[in-house]
């Protein structure tokens, strides 16, 4: 679910369409959009506190045997229908393996390298400040 | 008092339309999209979604781009969008030690582990202005990349409190309380101080943040370390009753570092002041955290009489879409009011009058 | 968890629908409306309950209820309310057995009246014009509202409920797809 949190709805359709077709679908909880607090804690580890909140939007699928759940950040109704989708499929024994292999596995190595592109920018950007001799 | 007036729909809807020509501006150009908004006033952005204490990037580049450049309008705009959505639940509290960091500094510290990272920042820039950017259709140049190995960055705080240096914050598990569900009382818990003052002006918290510099309040703060970046977000839905990763936000963080002289039962040490929002907002985090700390004097023991140290003038003027709501009413009809108060003045007159003819005669 | 079935088709749309029908239904208390929503809410659940809850229920409201664990299930995937044993913790209760009775609910306080819990109980039948007779806030005349299936003592119950106005507990009575509402301030006299 944090790989298809992450994925935008655009690649999520286009490895969908890349796949052969799922079996039929049936929507238990049609996407909503709410609310969830983000929570913080005084001091970084102390007492929890309210943030703020964030939209989230949650979807529920059934496929055969299996719901698939999704709560996703932000407002985007077609992906989290997909990411739902996404998730009952990969709960079938069947289409586990080549959904990990087609969809989670190569959208989870892009969001590691956009990761890691964004730490080596950081990297280069690290400093050491040096105290000059006192004058006092 | 409040009195209803009728009338004026004609010249209302007029006034609207002439405020939704003047938002579009010169129609020989290019109109701006929400999309320009997000990527390009990232900065505004942020300080929108703290406000309207609502992350949604797009919803607060929507805000900002109706209210033609008005960050309070745009967070007030933000706040009445929200109150529109169902609450499904509360994220487990961030785990800001596991950050992905774009950046990290201390001013304690010159060697920490981790290192100093300045990410992108205004800082060390001559602050001239380009009139490059005036020239549309440059590309950014390239930014640098070095290896890297960001695992392991340890908190400053931490660091101190190894050593039993650091006061340790305060630690029990129940629910903290919510501005959006109970209105403020008094005393107010930290956790309620913190909510507040994260969504509290800007500009409000800045200065009640340098006042305490400038001697009202007796800080001696430290920058003990500012993080900015992102972090995930963890929920535990009922129906699953398993955590899940629903996606990235961005926050920034401050840990101030004040002294503090010790009492009766605890020794001198350091204590901290704490600031965290959301998006890329250094100076409102610092301001939050120098204020959190000013509003701690009174649990510490010491003398609360500086403006930043009160209580209830803080977190009842802090919010900016209470404090413009209710100055901007004055603009309304105020016309019953105004009679009853002009027709006291005459009366006042009157009497005066009358005393200053009888001692003539 | 694979037994569920669907909630509303459109969460938003339908809701404001539903809610609009319970607002009419407290605003003229006793009168007879129907919920129509396309849901199949598992046994012993009837329509017109289930489209309140699923209107008015939410993560922010604790839920009591004696319809079983398929229910429970079914109301909690579908409304996010947890579900409470305290019957006077709870914010809604939803009775489909023995109802409870109203002095286990929390009926608010004299600062906060409207934290006082909503009772949603299910009943064997509905019928208008005939049975108790209505008069409050709300009602020109009188309303007459006959329920089939009403728990005993239920008028005198609700005599004492009326006395701690404004704090109290509102009751939603549904069977079928009807639904009428005893909001606190009714009177209600024996037909």
């Amino acid at each position: 679910m944090a790989v298809l949190a992450r994925a935008s709805a655009a690649e999520l359709a286009d490895r969908l369409a890349a796949l052969p077709e799922l079996p039929a679908a049936e929507t238990l909880r049609a996407p909503e959009t709410g609310l969830v607090m983000v929570r913080g804690r005084a001091g970084g580890d102390g007492d929890a506190f309210n943030l703020g909140e964030m939209t989230v939007t949650r979807c529920a699928i059934r496929l055969g045997a299996h719901i698939g759940h999704a709560y996703v950040a932000g407002r985007d109704n077609a992906k989290a229908r997909m990411a739902a989708l996404l998730d009952a499929a990969l709960q079938d024994g069947l289409l586990h393996d080549a959904l990990m292999r087609a969809v989670v596995e190569p959208l989870a190595a892009a969001q590691q390298e956009a990761r890691a592109l964004e730490a080596r920018k950081a990297a280069a950007t690290r400093v050491d400040f040096f105290t000059m001799a006192t004058m006092r | 008092m409040y009195v209803a007036v009728k009338g004026g729909e004609k010249a209302t809807s007029a006034a609207h339309a002439w405020l939704d020509e003047t938002r579009r501006g010169d129609t020989a150009l290019p109109e701006l999209s929400v999309a320009q908004i997000e990527q390009q006033m990232a900065l505004a952005v942020d300080r929108v979604m703290a406000e309207g204490s609502c992350h949604d990037r797009f919803l607060a580049a929507l805000a900002i781009k109706q209210a033609k450049g008005d960050l309070i309008e745009a967070a007030f705009l933000l706040r009445a969008y929200r109150t529109t959505l169902p609450r499904f639940g509360a994220s487990a509290p961030l785990e800001t030690s596991r950050m992905r960091l774009r950046r990290r500094i201390s001013a304690t510290y010159k060697d920490l582990p981790g290192g100093q990272v300045l990410g992108p920042t205004f800082d060390y820039t001559h602050r001239l202005l380009d009139f490059a950017l005036a020239a549309e259709g440059r590309d950014a140049p390239a930014t640098p990349e070095a290896p890297t190995d960001m695992t392991g960055v340890p908190r400053v705080t931490e660091i101190l409190a190894r050593e039993g240096l650091m006061q340790r914050e305060a630690l029990n598990e129940s629910e903290p309380g919510d501005l959006t569900r109970e209105p403020l009382s008094f005393p107010a818990s930290r956790p309620v101080r913190l909510q507040n003052l994260a969504r509290g002006d800007e500009g409000f918290l800045l200065a009640l943040g340098y006042s305490t510099q400038r001697g009202y309040g007796n800080a001696h703060p430290f920058v003990g370390e500012i993080r900015v970046g992102h972090i995930g977000v963890e929920i535990t839905p009922p129906e699953l009753g398993f955590a899940i990763d629903i996606g990235d936000i961005g926050i920034t963080e401050c840990q101030m570092v004040n002294q503090f002289k010790g009492s009766r039962t605890e020794p001198a040490q350091f204590t901290r002041g704490y600031g965290l929002v959301f998006g890329h907002g250094e100076r409102r985090a610092m301001s939050m955290a120098l204020v959190d700390r000013g509003l701690r004097a009174r649990e510490l023991g010491e003398e609360a009489d500086a403006p930043a140290q009160q209580e209830e003038f803080v977190l009842y003027h802090s919010d900016n879409i209470e404090a413009t709501g209710f100055v901007e009413h004055l603009k309304l009809p105020h016309y019953v009011d105004f009679q009853s108060e002009l027709e006291n003045l005459r009366t006042i007159r009157r009497a005066a009058e009358v005393e200053l003819r009888e001692a003539a005669e | 968890m694979t037994r569920l079935t669907p909630g509303f088709a459109a969460p938003v749309l339908d809701a404001q629908a539903s809610f609009r029908v319970i607002l009419e239904a407290m605003s003229r208390p006793g009168r007879l409306q129907r919920i129509e929503a396309r849901i199949t809410p598992p046994a012993p659940l009837c329509t017109a309950a289930a489209a309140a809850l699923l209107s008015l229920a939410d993560a922010d409201t604790p839920l009591w209820l004696d319809a079983g664990e398929a229910v429970a299930e079914w109301l909690r995937f579908h409304c996010g309310a947890p579900i409470t044993q305290e019957i006077s913790a709870a914010r809604f209760a939803l009775a489909c057995g023995t109802a409870p009775s109203l002095e286990a609910l929390d009926v608010g306080t004299d600062e906060d009246p409207q934290l006082g819990a909503t009772l949603i109980l299910q009943v064997a039948g509905l019928v208008a014009s005939e049975g108790w007779r209505l008069t409050g806030p709300g009602i020109q005349h009188e309303h007459r509202l006959r329920v089939h299936g009403a728990p005993a003592e239920f008028t005198a119950a609700w005599a004492r409920n009326h006395t701690l106005f404004p704090r109290g507990v509102d009751v939603l009575l549904c069977a079928g797809d009807s639904i009428a509402a005893l909001p606190r301030s009714v009177t209600i006299a024996e037909g």
